[in-house]
């Protein structure tokens, strides 16, 4: 495992991961795990402020990887370059390649409705519409022009489920989501992102809103999760990172610093500002 | 002390005291104005006692108490100061030339109320108070003396009202229906004519067609004229307690009461007929008198065709200008400009609206799509439409800014979470932000309504008339006639209150009107308010 990760953590050959990442060469090859999302080379702007910088990395399928670092590290910034959700702020540039098996994400002949079924986000802010629960799980579906009740039965049974949620509500489908717990809220938002069936699921800080026990449930869920899809998760809380992410990416002030083994950024950092920070000596 | 003071100052005691008096006092003038209407408007309804004096020189005076007072500059010696005075509403115009008399306390010699007067609602002249001294039919009496006279003529009014109902369907649905038929034939043959062809078989059909509706106009016109010489078979001859005749027909009367043997419940129940009379009825005399149904109807008709023109106008104004445009100077100085709308005068919104929709679009329409009623307008005078188009642009800049409201209220995790789903802009804007925002609109619908049901002034200039011939709305195709002019609360209270021939008369009416403007005022409001609550309680469910 260990091995097949390193071998997808192998850098590429651009200059800026000469200082970031190099720390992880490996010469081992394996074709069990294979990258879902490159990042080369990329730097993003938002109008004048340069938020990333050269930022240049590789997210294997089927893994969680976990983003850290301090505020305004422009962890974030990256997690939503992945679903072009950054298109939506004025002023905002991006230069470099991100791809997605292969095809960069950033080329003109991308639909990018297409893209954001592929790669679900879930936010900080849980954010369920003031709907139903089931109208929030169709959401996604019904844009797709599913439109059989059946199957949309199914789609929000099935997703419900993934999202661990199911036997919480499936007595009151057709009561407000606002009337749920926010751990519940956060998680009808993991299931209403599963119903469109992504391939990536992005998570913008999921957990720091809600009290542990619901934290809790959704990191178990994230184990379950992974074998369906893959998992890209940005959070502030180290202990989080280390528990549930198999890959994890250290950011500070728009550069990645360190990306790794999670075991070994916890452990054996080889970058000493890493090593500040996963000790709490800052940030 | 001075730091007793300042502590005092600074704890905000005051300030709160202050805060509260200002609450107090709006809330009292709110509650004063509704009270003063609720109490003269209210008081209409119920039917008032009468009153029989005799004055120290002999004569007698009978009618409704209607106040007393002190007599103002009554320091001369021929008026003693602290004298008082009563007015009385005396009715009998006919015969006295004014509906209201004042009497001095000390001229009363005597005073009580006879169970045996009647109070008589006519057709013309207004009230007659005074008793009955024979009912005849034709040269025969049939009852003579009051007792009797009144029994006659119960079944009597009952009958002449039934007529009138009959005279009335027959009027306005029978011959009605036969004049829209006549004219629309008439339009047409003129129609042909204006494209070159009065020669064709169509001219001589339709020609032979209005002959026939003509001769079974003339036929209705006989029975009407039956009808009303039905009317004039009994007459009645009223004593006003002077002694003074008055001879009048039967049909003349709307009804005959005797207040003063009224019991409480009887009183009640006519209170509410009375109420329901001024809501369904047309109006009689000039509008003093009568109902105002076809007010109350126009004005809500025409709130309503204007909230389904501003609500759709304004909505999308305000996405566009939230959602699509680039928040810059332009949209800054756009907005500025919309608000300053709201504070435009109404009448220069009458002027435009005039102007614009009246002459130029409905000088157009009239010229391309009713050039065969020329020179008659058809949509190229005010009417309906053009009015509730006036007070939609009166009153999209409130639309525009609450929706823009309710807009940015919508959490922008909304618009992500939407998007983030693969929605495109549009369908997040169709399926989250729009329901989000609706609570706005339809706060902005009912700033809107509040406004544009209050207005008068600009509707002077684009389509409202004192009486209206028909109503906007019948069972002739296509149902709703948008050109039509009508009547409408607001201008029903200046009309009445103000270019009424007598305008004492016509106080009651006035606050009758007022009450039930604010009662529509209100209805709308609250209906609108319950829309709100409801979409409200659709999208958003109790905190747990």
């Amino acid at each position: 495992m260990s091995a097949g990760i390193d071998a997808v953590l192998q850098p590429h050959h651009t200059a800026a991961q000469q200082t970031a990442n190099t720390t992880m060469a490996s010469t081992q090859r394996s074709q069990d795990i294979k990258p879902k999302i490159t990042v080369e080379n990329t730097d993003f702007f938002y109008g004048e402020k340069q938020a990333l910088f050269r930022v240049a990395l590789t997210v294997p399928a089927h893994q969680v990887t976990a983003f850290i670092g301090p505020s305004g590290c422009g962890k974030s910034t990256l997690l939503r370059c992945f679903n072009r959700l950054n298109d939506l702020v004025e002023g905002a540039r991006i230069t470099g390649r991100i791809c997605l098996d292969g095809k960069d994400i950033y080329a003109p002949s991308v639909d990018v409705t297409d893209l954001r079924t592929r790669v679900g986000m879930v936010f900080q802010k849980v954010n369920p519409f003031p709907k139903s629960i089931y109208q929030n799980v169709v959401y996604g579906p019904q844009l797709q022009g599913v439109r059989r009740r059946s199957v949309l039965d199914g789609i929000v049974e099935e997703s419900l489920q993934g999202a661990g949620l199911w036997e919480e509500v499936k007595d009151r489908l057709h009561q407000s989501a606002l009337g749920l717990s926010g751990g519940q809220q956060q998680r009808l938002c993991i299931a209403r992102a599963l119903a469109v069936n992504p391939e990536v699921l992005l998570m913008d800080e999921p957990c720091s809103a809600l009290d542990p026990i619901s934290t809790a449930k959704i990191e178990e869920l994230l184990h379950s999760l992974k074998a369906q899809l893959t998992v890209v998760i940005v959070t502030h809380n180290m202990q989080q990172a280390a528990r549930i992410s198999d890959l994890t990416g250290f950011f500070l002030m728009g550069e990645l610093i360190e990306y790794a083994e999670t075991k070994t950024i916890f452990t054996n950092p080889s970058d000493s500002r890493t090593e500040d920070y996963v000790t709490g000596r800052f940030g | 002390m001075p730091d007793r003071i300042k502590k005092f100052l600074d704890s905000g005691a005051l300030f709160i005291w202050f805060c509260g008096t200002a609450v107090a006092a709006s809330l009292l003038m709110v509650g004063g104005v509704l009270l003063l209407i609720m109490i003269n408007g209210l008081g209409f309804f119920w039917p008032h006692a009468l009153v029989e004096m005799t004055l120290s020189d002999g004569t007698r005076v009978l009618g409704e108490l209607k106040s007393e007072e002190v007599i103002p500059y009554s320091e001369t010696p021929e008026f003693p100061k602290g004298k008082t005075r009563v007015r009385l509403k005396v009715g009998n115009r006919d015969l006295y030339g004014l509906d209201f008399r004042w009497v001095d306390t000390d001229r009363i010699a005597s005073a009580d109320s006879p169970k045996d007067a009647v109070a008589f609602e006519r057709r013309e002249w207004g009230n007659f108070y005074g008793r009955i001294r024979e009912v005849s039919r034709g040269e025969d009496i049939v009852a003579t003396g009051n007792q009797e006279g009144w029994q006659a003529l119960q079944p009597l009014i009952g009958r002449a009202n039934d007529l009138h109902e009959e005279i009335e369907h027959l009027q306005r649905d029978v011959i009605g229906d036969i004049n829209y038929e006549i004219e629309g034939t008439r339009l047409r043959i003129r129609e042909l004519e204006l494209h070159g062809r009065s020669q064709t078989p169509e001219v001589t059909e339709l020609q032979a067609a209005t002959k026939q509706l003509e001769s079974r106009y003339h036929k209705h016109v006989e029975t009407l004229r039956a009808l009303s010489r039905q009317l004039d078979e009994y007459s009645v001859v009223l004593v006003e307690t002077n002694g003074s005749e008055k001879r009048l027909a039967v049909g003349q009367i709307v009804k005959a009461l005797r207040p003063n043997d009224m019991s409480l419940i009887e009183k009640i129940l006519r209170y509410f007929i009375n109420f329901w009379s001024v809501l369904s009825e047309e109006p009689r005399e000039a509008n003093t008198e009568g109902g105002i149904f076809p007010a109350i109807f126009g004005t809500v008709m025409m709130v309503l065709i204007m909230s389904v023109a501003v609500v759709p106008f304004g909505v999308l104004a305000a996405f566009y200008l939230r959602e699509y445009a680039r928040q810059g100077l332009i949209v800054r100085v756009i907005r500025i400009a919309v608000n300053n709308l709201a504070g435009v005068p109404s009448i220069v919104f009458g002027v435009f609206g005039l102007g614009f929709f009246v002459y130029a679009v409905g000088g157009t329409i009239d010229n391309l799509f009713y050039p065969e009623a020329l020179p008659t307008p058809t949509f190229g005078t005010g009417g309906i439409l053009w009015a509730s188009f006036t007070l939609a642009l009166l009153t999209v800049p409130v639309v525009i800014v609450s929706t823009e409201e309710g807009l940015s209220a919508v959490p922008q995790e909304y618009r992500e979470g939407s998007l983030a789903l693969g929605a495109t802009k549009f369908e997040s804007m169709l399926r989250v932000i729009l329901p989000s925002a609706l609570p706005g609109i339809l706060t902005g619908l009912i700033l809107a309504v509040a406004r544009a049901t209050g207005e008068v002034a600009p509707l002077m200039l684009t389509g409202v008339v004192k009486l209206a011939p028909a109503l906007p709305l019948d069972h002739h195709f296509p149902f709703l006639h948008f050109e039509r002019k009508f009547m409408h609360l607001g201008f029903h209270i200046f009309d009445v209150g103000f270019q009424s021939p007598n305008v004492e008369a016509a106080k009651p009416m006035v606050y009758v009107t007022t009450l039930i403007l604010v009662m529509v005022v209100i209805g709308l409001n609250l209906s609108a308010v319950a829309l709100r609550n409801y979409m409200q309680k659709k999208f958003k469910a109790s905190a747990v």
